[in-house]
């Protein structure tokens, strides 16, 4: 195969005769070392002056075999890897690996360790959300949001370092429930940051909802019909913006998110400024949740049966679960041995890249870049 | 000798007006150091502004409070490495920034900081500044095209479109205020009877005009002149290629637009003239509709002691200044790793007093007034355009064009036409 930095014959990128008065395409590279490529995104564009006329990404500058270094592992060695992928919703990613293998060991976690896991992965979504408007409003140039948005989350690792120790690649749960038991003032502190955070939402809504240069930004930018999305197999948020009200913690309840009452907010037109609302409303749902988790976290253990050493039954297992970025789901083959015969991980920023093509073509240069900041994609799980 | 340059002191123009060289020369120098210094505390002041707008500090390491961030990054950038790209067009790319520089800073002839205090006086004084300023998109296209490059190519394209779309507008509105020197009359505002005024496009005179109908530009003829300033405040803003119109430079898209192949000290003259160039558009729009060098309600607060009052205005602002000074020395932390810079905000706190108590003086008192008026209401705009940059996303290129052509050019041929209408009937 061709090395595409040196050879882009290969890309099929419309018609030479859309050119505007037949002038000559302007081919640039954009990344992987670019502001506005959240990370090491390479995408190549072919311009019609302004106008995008095709794009092609480039992967794989992140790529460090997640899914190969797992058939080396232990099936518990290999649960701090997963962090690495979405490093900004790493307690999502345990919960979706640690399931998925309690699934295989038929194995269900005690009620104590679902409110746990609920409340950190919530609080994980909003870590993430918090991360993905900061980013996607810079995209666009407001520097503020930014500033606002890391001050805020930054409450949000406060708690996952008192609790388990680490801020960004937590670890925080195991196969069979959690590892720590919750610290003195866990549940003080969780409310706590729910009255505080509250208000800053507001807060950064008022800079952007009604900002008129915002939604002339984002309104009718990056469009993207459900049937799309669902053609493409793009989840979650982006999904959800398009109208399809598609979400796994209430299609098919993991943890503990039946036992909560919480809406799927979902867009109509499916174009940025809609995924804006919807993330938002997601948010203000994830904060509904907590509160309502906190409030009655079940006594119990933490822990289930699991035995020293996992050795799950041959098989295989699918297990998804909603991750911050859209459906994560993980695939394990197992042969009986300690280590899986084959993981693989469907991860939404790499299956939702997808939709980038779709959705920039005709539009603007400066559209690319707020339409890669509303797919929310995070290279380390688009590459693994 | 003596006499040659006293000469020009009993004149009572400028020194261009009056012939005089010498006195041309220094306020040349006076006006290009102010420049420099105004350059390098706008840097500070931005990023301390913008800092505390964000929830952070700002620069707090060199110096106390950052105060020598300014310097050491002058000097970072003129001892940094020459670099230039191997396939850029040598001369093109070497000329551009000097052209920049040199358009921004010529613009500045004709700036009136007092009704004396100007390097000279044109007649076509607006119409300079607008030509010269209009130039630097020159330097832009070149830095852009001589790079070789595509992103500043792009940069570059943006730029000129988007320089030449708002000065239209800029145009229309500049017209509509030059207009209303020529216009008597007896309109909202108090607007004399019977002044004196033919209609002038010299920025002296401009400022003059105001003076005597006792109206700002901006109150005259309301809601016309508000009308008018406004379209040249946003227009400006896309002129000198801020936030939310810093599409050129779109850090987001373009990684820095029609700069990105340059570095060291070449970079920093294209900084050194976009801020030149803000403050430059800035002076005509304080010309041209808030007074100029008038000092605020010159005709509800009269009297001597009014004029006492807001003649003792620089002194207070600089005494004002060295008072937060030295809360600043005060609430230094009390360590021995603190204690120079802790001196050294004492010893600024020390010069600003010094300067305020020289201010106070009636000589320099009356003499600096102007001046004072007319630097602080350009700071003024240099606030607004720290705060729109903390504030706005950035538009679109269609939409930026769609602003400067179907908002803008309209709005500002209705506002002239109406100028004229309203100052042929009152």
């Amino acid at each position: 195969m061709s090395d595409p930095s040196t050879n882009i014959s290969h890309l099929e990128l419309g018609d030479r005769n859309e050119t505007f008065l037949d002038s000559n395409e302007l081919v640039i590279n954009m990344g992987p070392q670019h502001p506005a490529t959240h990370g090491v995104l390479r995408v190549i564009l072919k311009l019609d002056g302004e106008k995008v006329l095709g794009t092609e990404c480039v992967i794989g500058y992140l790529h460090r075999g997640v899914e190969k270094i797992a058939e080396n592992r232990t099936y518990a060695m290999f649960n701090p890897y997963v962090d690495r992928m979405d490093y900004v919703a790493a307690v999502s990613n345990g919960l979706g690996y640690c399931e998925a293998v309690e699934k295989l060991l038929n194995v269900q976690a005690p009620p104590r360790a679902n409110y746990i896991r609920v409340i950190l992965t919530e609080l994980n979504r909003l870590a993430s959300h918090m991360l993905w408007l900061g980013t996607h409003a810079l995209d666009i140039g407001a520097i503020t949001p930014l500033f606002y948005t890391f001050r805020d989350r930054e409450e949000i690792l406060k708690i996952f370092e008192k609790y388990c120790g680490a801020r960004l690649t937590t670890h925080a749960f195991r196969i069979g429930g959690c590892l720590y038991e919750t610290y003195d003032g866990f549940e003080k502190d969780v409310t706590n940051f729910l009255d505080f955070v509250t208000p800053k939402i507001d807060e950064y809504e008022e800079l952007l909802t009604t900002n008129r240069i915002w939604v002339e930004r984002t309104k009718n930018v990056g469009k993207i019909s459900g049937k799309e999305c669902i053609a493409l197999g793009v989840t979650g948020p982006v999904l959800r913006a398009s109208g399809v009200r598609w979400d796994v913690r209430k299609a098919q309840p993991y943890a503990a998110y039946s036992d909560f009452d919480f809406e799927i907010p979902i867009g109509q037109n499916g174009d940025t400024y809609d995924r804006y609302l919807v993330r938002m409303a997601e948010m203000r749902q994830s904060l509904h949740i907590i509160r309502q988790a906190v409030g009655k976290i079940p006594e119990g253990p933490i822990m289930a049966k699991v035995p020293k050493v996992i050795k799950p039954p041959v098989g295989e297992i699918y297990h998804s679960i909603e991750a911050p970025k859209g459906e994560l789901g993980y695939f394990i083959v197992s042969d009986g041995s300690t280590q899986p015969y084959r993981l693989r991980v469907r991860p939404p920023s790499f299956v939702n890249l997808q939709a980038l093509d779709m959705m920039v073509r005709g539009q603007l240069v400066a559209d690319v870049v707020a339409v890669i900041g509303t797919l929310d994609i995070v290279l380390g799980e688009v590459d693994r | 000798m003596l006499d040659y340059v006293t000469s020009y002191l009993r004149s009572n123009t400028t020194p261009g007006q009056a012939g005089n060289l010498l006195w041309a020369f220094i306020y040349i120098i006076l006006i290009f150091l102010g420049l420099s210094v105004a350059v390098i505390a706008m840097n500070w002041l931005e990023r301390k502004i913008l800092a505390h707008m964000q929830v952070r500090l700002g620069p707090m390491r060199v110096g106390p409070h950052g105060l020598l961030q300014p310097i050491a990054d002058a000097i970072k950038l003129l001892i940094k490495e020459d670099i230039m790209p191997a396939e850029a067009d040598k001369s093109v790319f070497w000329i551009a920034p000097v052209l920049i520089v040199i358009t921004a800073f010529t613009t500045f002839i004709v700036v009136p900081f007092g009704p004396t205090h100007a390097v000279t006086d044109m007649n076509i004084g607006v119409l300079f500044m607008l030509g010269v300023s209009s130039l630097s998109v020159l330097g832009v296209v070149m830095a852009g095209w001589a790079s070789n490059s595509h992103y500043p190519l792009i940069g570059a394209l943006r730029s000129s479109a988007q320089m030449v779309s708002y000065e239209i507008a800029m145009g229309l509105a500049v017209v509509a205020a030059v207009l209303m020197t020529s216009l008597h009359g007896n309109g909202l505002y108090g607007v004399a009877h019977g002044a004196v005024g033919d209609g002038t496009l010299s920025m002296i005179d401009i400022v003059k005009a105001q003076q005597d109908q006792h109206a700002w530009f901006i109150f005259k003829f309301f809601p016309l002149g508000l009308i008018a300033f406004f379209i040249f405040a946003v227009a400006m803003i896309a002129e000198t290629n801020r936030a939310p119109f810093d599409l050129p430079e779109a850090e987001s898209e373009l990684t820095a637009g029609f700069h990105t192949e340059y570095s060291g000290f070449r970079w920093s003259l294209f900084f050194l003239a976009e801020y030149s160039a803000m403050i430059a558009v800035s002076s005509i729009a304080v010309t041209l509709w808030l007074g100029g060098w008038l000092r605020p309600f010159p005709t509800w607060l009269t009297g001597e002691t009014w004029d006492l009052v807001f003649s003792l205005f620089p002194a207070a602002t600089f005494l004002l200044l060295a008072l937060i000074a030295l809360v600043g020395t005060l609430r230094m932390p009390k360590h021995p790793y603190f204690r120079v810079q802790t001196l050294g905000l004492a010893g600024f706190a020390a010069v600003l007093a010094l300067i305020g108590i020289l201010l106070l003086l009636p000589p320099v008192r009356d003499r600096i007034q102007d001046i004072y008026w007319f630097s602080l209401k350009v700071a003024g705009f240099m606030y607004l355009y720290i705060w729109y940059r903390g504030t706005f996303p950035r538009y679109r290129f269609d939409q930026l064009m769609r602003v400067g052509w179907k908002v803008l050019l309209p709005v500002g041929l209705g506002v002239l036409i109406l100028t004229a209408i309203v100052g042929v009937l009152l």
